[in-house]
């Protein structure tokens, strides 16, 4: 919070202090100087670029049968250049995989910002309005935490039918309530501030208060947040595909693509559920390194010290 | 003997919005079915069926009543134990789900009692060697395993301890008519995956509760007496450092509510996560609305019990909810 800088503050006349008189640096760039952050950078961009991009250099089409169902690579029963061997109904495992990646980032994704966009706005608004409104907003919140996350995908899942739309909403909606109490929790008590009185007294209309006084004062524990949160909703929407609720059973998908292969464990073709383990593991640490960064340069650890 | 009171009113004030929120939840469930596309008599008979016969097993379901009724009559059973027929074999969901709650309640308690005091060791240690080899290995490590999807930790010890790897363990839970305790073998990987699930979390935040605490003025004081530093952490700063534990004890118990339809799936465990995957497949409609609140009511319980138990750990609360 404290390295967030507050121009208003020396709009109203306040000496600036020696740190103010230059732009402090950002959450982002504190983050960066540290090695967790890169490396979490580096594993996260290099799996973006795998899940994006990896499927323009897949040996085969998505749904191209090699020949016979769950053969090792060496095995003659199958096309003889795969890589890793054929799955269930026969198609090849590495480039199912590198098909699969996309549907769960970019759902993960979207499902992250719709819950950053709501949660924010729920947040700002609770903290700024104290009283009854708080109070029914926060006690709304409580009732969506109430339902763990996968729970409520799978309640809609079964009155609507798996689609993507609808799995990205209900993990949007049951991370909002989260990210909903860190912006109200941070925001309450830069309401308390000088410079928000300050725009009340020259008359700023509401929104404009939220947006451009408490929003810009928050940004750190917001980031921070945002980050833990895609983490998580990339576990939530490859563990629903994983329980086998995917818009389009045809087309590859991580979280799918381990059930599926889950039998080939106990023979010699483990790779169908393996590959995508590792993917999703690195995956999720990589963002979890970033999210670790973010959350030690927000708190203001490690700021001298910045190769920890 | 206010205190007393303003204890006991504090615990009335949650349990009634505990009981507001399952209230809630009931209404946001029941109303979630109404918006199927099909009534429930159609999608049980198919879209083909004979209007007479659907006519007949709405009359059965009650579906003919109006809404308001249908609701209180669901309501009213939850309340009384007869959460009503399973709609895709037609038997009391009682008969084939009381065993599973047992055996998830088995697996929710083995997990809590191994992760809770694990994670209270591994942070009270962190804490009292901050900075040292074993708090950043370990903090290292904690952070990969809470970053990691739960079943996805759950496959690699498939992988590693009973199948690819070596073949050590049963990689799948099938004890049939069964307890779950009499194959505690098959009850290892299940636990394990929830136990590393929510261990990061837990000791995370006992580690940064015992770093403030042992800051204090209080502990300092405990320590020029000359108290030895293993009495200072167990007996001075622990217990004074439980509050916000608790609370993320009980998000996590909460989070065992979720996690263990996952783990359940995995591990072909038949406990109520496993009901509940195959339920949402069919759109058994009775059966999701049951488990759906009992998972619900799991979670409102736990973090009633954690916002008591804070409040009586902690003296200065405790003197203060009146």
């Amino acid at each position: 919070m404290t390295i967030v800088s507050d121009a208003e503050d020396n709009v109203d006349g306040a000496l600036p202090l020696p740190r103010q008189s230059f732009k402090p640096p950002g959450v982002m760039r504190v983050a960066l100087r540290m090695w967790r952050t890169r490396i979490g950078l580096i594993i996260t961009a290099a799996l973006v670029f795998l899940a994006f991009f990896g499927r323009y250099f897949a040996p085969y089409g998505e749904n191209q049968g090699i020949g016979v169902a769950m053969q090792p690579s060496d095995s003659p029963k199958i096309h003889e250049k795969s890589l890793f061997g054929s799955g269930e109904l026969g198609r090849d495992i590495w480039t199912r995989f590198l098909y699969g990646g996309r549907p769960i980032l970019i759902s993960a994704f979207l499902a992250t910002l719709l819950a950053l966009v709501l949660g924010t706005i729920i947040g700002l608004i609770a903290a700024y309005n104290r009283g009854k409104l708080d109070d029914v907003l926060m006690r709304a919140m409580d009732i969506i935490l109430a339902f763990p996350q996968i729970i409520l995908a799978l309640v809609v899942i079964a009155m609507f039918g798996a689609t993507n739309v609808l799995i990205i909403m209900a993990v949007g909606v049951s991370t909002t309530p989260r990210i909903a109490r860190v912006v109200r929790g941070s925001a309450v008590s830069v309401v308390e501030r000088d410079f928000v009185a300050a725009s009340e007294a020259l008359g700023e209309p509401r929104w404009r208060i939220l947006k451009d006084e408490l929003l810009p004062n928050i940004t750190a524990p917001l980031l921070v947040e945002a980050n833990l949160r895609l983490t998580f909703s990339i576990g939530v929407i490859a563990g629903i595909a994983f329980l086998g609720f995917t818009a389009d059973p045809l087309s590859a998908n991580w979280g799918l693509m381990i059930d599926q292969h889950r039998s080939g464990l106990l023979g010699d073709q483990p790779w169908g559920t393996t590959l995508p383990v590792i993917a999703i593991a690195l995956l999720t640490i990589g963002t979890g390194l970033i999210g670790d960064g973010l959350s030690r340069a927000a708190a203001g650890v490690d700021r001298q010290r910045g190769d920890a | 003997m206010s205190n007393r009171w303003g204890l006991m009113k504090f615990i009335g004030r949650r349990l009634f919005l505990g009981v507001l929120t399952l209230f809630i939840v009931s209404i946001f469930i029941f109303a979630a079915t109404q918006a199927l596309p099909s009534d429930a008599a159609q999608s049980v008979l198919g879209r083909n069926a004979n209007p007479e016969r659907v006519a007949v097993l709405r009359e059965k379901l009650g579906l003919d009543k109006p809404l308001l009724n249908q609701y209180f009559h669901w309501l009213w059973g939850l309340v009384r134990g007869d959460p009503g027929r399973s709609m895709s074999n037609d038997v009391p969901i009682l008969d084939f789900i009381s065993a599973r709650v047992v055996s998830s309640l088995f697996l929710l308690t083995l997990a809590s009692a191994i992760s809770i005091p694990l994670s209270l060791l591994i942070g009270a240690v962190q804490a009292r060697r901050r900075d040292k080899t074993f708090d950043q290995i370990s903090s290292f490590s904690m952070l990969a395993l809470a970053s990691i999807p739960e079943f996805v930790i759950g496959v690699i010890l498939v992988i590693t301890f009973a199948t690819v790897q070596w073949k050590l363990l049963p990689a799948v839970a099938q004890f049939g008519t069964d307890r779950a305790w009499q194959h505690l073998d098959q009850m290892v990987l299940p636990t394990a995956t929830l136990v590393l699930g929510a261990v990061p979390y837990i000791s995370r935040v006992t580690r940064a509760a015992l770093i403030e605490v042992l800051d204090s003025d209080y502990v300092e004081m405990a320590r020029l007496k000359g108290a030895p530093e293993r009495t200072v952490l167990w007996r001075h700063a622990l217990p004074n450092s439980l509050g916000p534990v608790f609370q993320v004890i009980a998000l996590n118990i909460a989070y065992f509510a979720g996690g263990v339809i996952v783990v359940e799936y995995l591990f072909n465990y038949p406990g109520i996560g496993g009901a509940l995957k195959d339920a949402v497949g069919i759109r058994n409609i009775p059966v999701i609305q049951f488990l759906v609140m009992i998972l619900a009511t799991v979670y409102v319980l736990v973090n009633l019990i954690a916002d008591v138990a804070t409040i009586l750990v902690t003296p200065r609360l405790r003197t203060r909810v009146s």
